[in-house]
């Protein structure tokens, strides 16, 4: 017995954790929420770019954050009246053009894109293919003096390009700027002085714009940020503050020494950002997010809206299977026909509970009703059970039709259940009744709708709804489980009370000395 | 509601009903085999050639235009019984005790027509009482005439002993009295009595209807201790060639007495049902185990191989097979 065993369990182990690792792996890559109605928080950001148009064509070029770091964009759209919009792609920049034949006055462009944040991707940035070379820079006496003496003086408590810049921000910032700091900062911001003598140093530098987020905030502008090149990456640097990388709400929107917005035929052009933070449902993002993942060929979502439905009821039939192992193998309730009540139970989620089982009781009961006049006219057996189809298909249109006349609604729900299922199981009651006698009839009718309902009770859980259906792997997990079930040896719960009495009767103490 | 403890059952040996269809119906008998004892037709042919003792065949009706001139058969025949080939669990069984002018007398004394006949006809040939609903063919069978010596024992129906066989071995077995509670049906679950027979001499040890213990017939009041089978080693080695038969390793065999021939096999069961252990008031494991263990050690696992060459029971003969059991099992010798 031992070496069947041991193959057998080797499935079971294989089943389980093939389904659990599959659906591990596709929560981990496509971000598919293990429980239903989770949540994730996305900031809507709102930019607004206003201009003054001279009466001519305007275009208007403004970059588009491109893959930021922690963060993905979910969704982006434009609102222009009378522009035309396209979004450009380029040398890995992507900007957005807006371009109109004729235009004057006052102007209004919204640019509106929903992020996410993936707190993953905030070190993993794409990398240039080669290293890029520091540019050369210009200054013009005096402030070359002022710069290289700068430089000359952070360089002697630096030792590497992070320090170095620390060094750099810390003076041009400093509360008591010195005469060189001062100098330098007349004729430029804190960030171009910064970037300037970083590539002066030999350091591979470039400013950068970033969009601090914070939820419902208004006319808000971009942060400059200075990029330098180090270790083979890019690493950010708030010039102002000092800070060294790219904090959690900050959205790198520009990089690159090309001006962010461009208005040809306008002037006067200011940017401005709104923001709030929402909130959307965990399993919309990750379809949207990750419909090009590999995992996404296990997934049903690109199939229709229709076939999708469909299923999502196919892949909850081996749960209502489960419950009838259970029920059978470990409890011992008697139904009639094995998987009967599973079809009812999907009955059941079409028309919902307390109206399915009056209408499939009423259905039957007067199905038995009906075969109890047919058992008189002594039919064949395949023309008596296709005589009940046909009446239960009438009794099915009366009965919705009534419900429906009478305000019903779910009257009409009635025509789900299975009546070929429904014929067999009328045929097979009346015998049983004729047969054992109506206490029968009560016990395994009964049997069978407590399958029904307990296996409809699990089957409209929303999470197992979700889970099936998100992650049809998981099946394999309660095939594993009914596998092990058809090992059972031991005693079925109704066993113990079967064979109660006889246990009564079991003590060897003789009759007579018994009081 | 009682309970009794799973950990109580076992110690008692109680055979549970999963254990029982994986661990001997499901090891035991071979699937091909199934059709030997689920087709009465094959079982009544097959234990002709065995020279096993059977209510003999009178005709099979399989067509349904022989329904309509049936009479002329029937007429021939006093007492008759009318099986479904196919059928489960008694059902569609009509027994015919005699004929009260065009009428024909049941078993329970009530008068049914021709008529009635052709419609229980028509029903088991469509398949009604058969396993899964597929055609079958009735069986018309010699009517058993009861021995007098369960005089008093039965309510109309036909009483009858239940013996388990497991490998050849008689191991348990039971007498069903049918009773005015259970309708003539001798199913245990239905009020049927089932006394419980001591293995090495047929006598009463234990008597239950609804699974409580009794004394006596709950219809004629007679005591059911007083119970004796005659003919006992006839009937066990009967039951114990069912095995060389079928070569099913655990089934249920159904034997009657009858007046003047003897013990008759009524029907073969390879899903035998666990009440016999009720009527017992005993376990089946206990038994199953021990014959399983002395098959083993009579056939040695030779080094290298995970089985013994052999299932086989060790004793060829039926004869020696009930003496073994007789031997081990048996309470009064």
């Amino acid at each position: 017995m031992n070496q069947m065993r041991l193959p057998f369990y080797l499935i079971i182990a294989a089943l389980v954790l093939g389904g659990l690792g599959t659906a591990w792996a596709r929560h981990q890559a496509m971000q598919i929420p293990f429980f239903p109605n989770e949540t994730q928080s996305v900031w809507l950001v709102e930019a607004r770019i206003d201009f003054f148009a001279l009466g001519d064509s305007v275009q208007v070029s403004f970059d588009l954050p491109a893959g930021p770091p922690g963060f993905d964009i979910f969704t982006e759209q434009a609102a222009s009246p009378g522009y035309g919009f396209s979004i450009v792609e380029h040398n890995g920049e992507r900007r957005g053009e807006w371009t109109r034949r004729e235009a004057s006055g006052p102007q209004t462009l919204y640019y509106k894109a929903q992020f996410v944040a993936e707190p993953d991707t905030r070190d993993a940035r794409a990398r240039d293919d080669q290293a890029p070379r520091a540019r050369d820079v210009y200054w013009e006496e005096p402030e070359a003096t002022a710069a290289n003496q700068l430089l000359e003086q952070a360089l002697q408590t630096s030792s590497t390009p992070e320090s170095l810049a620390r060094e750099l921000s810390k003076r041009l910032t400093s509360s008591d700027l010195d005469q060189n700091a001062e100098l330098l900062l007349s004729s430029r911001s804190v960030a171009s002085s910064l970037e300037r003598l970083m590539n002066q140093a030999g350091v591979p530098a470039r400013l950068s714009m970033g969009l601090y987020v914070e939820d419902a905030r208004r006319r808000q502008a971009l942060t400059p940020l200075v990029e330098i090149y180090s270790d083979d990456r890019w690493q950010a640097f708030n010039p102002v503050t000092g800070q060294q990388g790219i904090p959690e709400n900050l959205v790198l929107w520009h990089q690159g020494s090309q001006a962010y917005l461009d208005v040809i035929g306008g002037r006067q052009s200011t940017v401005s950002f709104s923001m709030i933070r929402q909130t959307v449902p965990a399993l919309e993002l990750a379809k949207a997010q990750h419909s090009d993942s590999p995992f996404a060929l296990l997934g049903v979502y690109r199939l229709s809206i229709e076939e999708q439905s469909m299923f999502k009821l196919l892949f909850l039939l081996p749960l209502g299977a489960l419950v009838v192992v259970f029920m059978r193998v470990l409890v011992g309730i008697k139904t009639s026909g094995t998987f009967m009540p599973i079809l009812i139970a999907l009955a059941f989620l079409q028309t919902s509970l307390a109206p399915g089982l009056i209408s499939f009781v009423s259905i039957v009961g007067l199905g038995l009703l009906l075969r109890s006049y047919l058992s008189h006219l002594n039919l064949l057996l395949v023309p008596r059970i296709a005589t009940l189809v046909v009446l239960v298909i009438f009794l099915i249109s009366i009965l919705s039709l009534v419900g429906y006349q009478l305000g019903f609604n779910t009257g009409m729900t009635i025509t789900f259940f299975p009546m070929i299922i429904i014929a067999w199981t009328i045929e097979r009651m009346s015998i049983l009744w004729e047969e054992e006698g109506p206490q029968e009839v009560v016990t395994q009718g009964g049997g069978s709708l407590i399958v029904a309902v307990l296996a409809y009770l699990l089957m409209q859980l929303p999470l197992s709804n979700h889970l099936t259906f998100n992650f049809p792997e998981l099946n394999l997990v309660i095939l594993a489980l009914i596998m092990v079930m058809g090992q059972y040896t031991g005693y079925k719960l109704t066993e113990l009370r079967r064979f109660h009495d006889m246990v009564d009767d079991a003590p060897d103490v003789p009759e007579e000395k018994r009081p | 509601m009682k309970w009794v403890s799973p950990w109580r059952l076992k110690r008692m040996g109680i055979l549970g009903m999963n254990c029982r269809n994986r661990e001997f119906i499901g090891r035991y008998n071979e699937r091909e085999r199934y059709p030997l004892v689920d087709d009465k037709l094959k079982t009544k042919l097959l234990a002709e050639d065995y020279g096993l003792a059977m209510p003999a065949l009178r005709f099979v009706v399989s067509q349904q235009h022989e329904i309509g001139h049936i009479e002329r058969k029937l007429y021939d025949f006093d007492g008759f019984v009318l099986k479904p080939a196919k059928g489960s669990g008694g059902k569609g069984i009509l027994v015919i005790t005699g004929r009260h002018g065009d009428k024909f007398v049941k078993a329970s004394g009530a008068e049914i027509g021709i008529e009635d006949i052709r419609r229980h006809m028509t029903n088991t040939l469509a398949g009604l009482y058969s396993l899964s609903g597929q055609p079958d063919v009735v069986i018309v069978e010699d009517l058993i005439e009861f021995d007098d010596s369960f005089e008093g024992y039965s309510h109309e129906g036909v009483p009858d002993i239940r013996i388990v066989v497991f490998q050849g071995y008689p191991v348990m077995a039971m007498l069903r009295l049918a009773t005015h509670a259970s309708d003539g049906k001798a199913n245990l679950h239905q009020g049927a009595v089932g006394v419980g027979l001591d293995i090495g001499s047929g006598r009463c040890l234990h008597a239950v209807q609804f699974a409580q213990k009794i004394k006596r017939h709950p219809d004629t009041d007679k005591p059911l201790n007083e119970i004796r089978i005659g003919d006992w080693r006839q009937l066990m080695i009967l039951a114990a060639r069912c095995y060389d038969m079928t070569g099913l390793g655990y089934i249920g065999t159904d034997i009657v007495l009858d007046k003047s021939r003897g013990p008759q096999l009524l029907e073969l069961n390879a899903r035998p049902g666990l009440s016999i252990q009720v009527a017992n008031g005993e376990g089946l494991l206990p038994r199953l185990r021990h014959i399983e263990a002395m098959i083993r050690t009579h056939w040695k696992i030779l080094p290298g191989y995970h089985k013994p060459l052999s299932n086989r029971p060790p004793h060829a003969d039926a004869e020696d097979r009930v003496d073994y059991v007789i031997r081990t099992f048996g309470r009064h010798q």
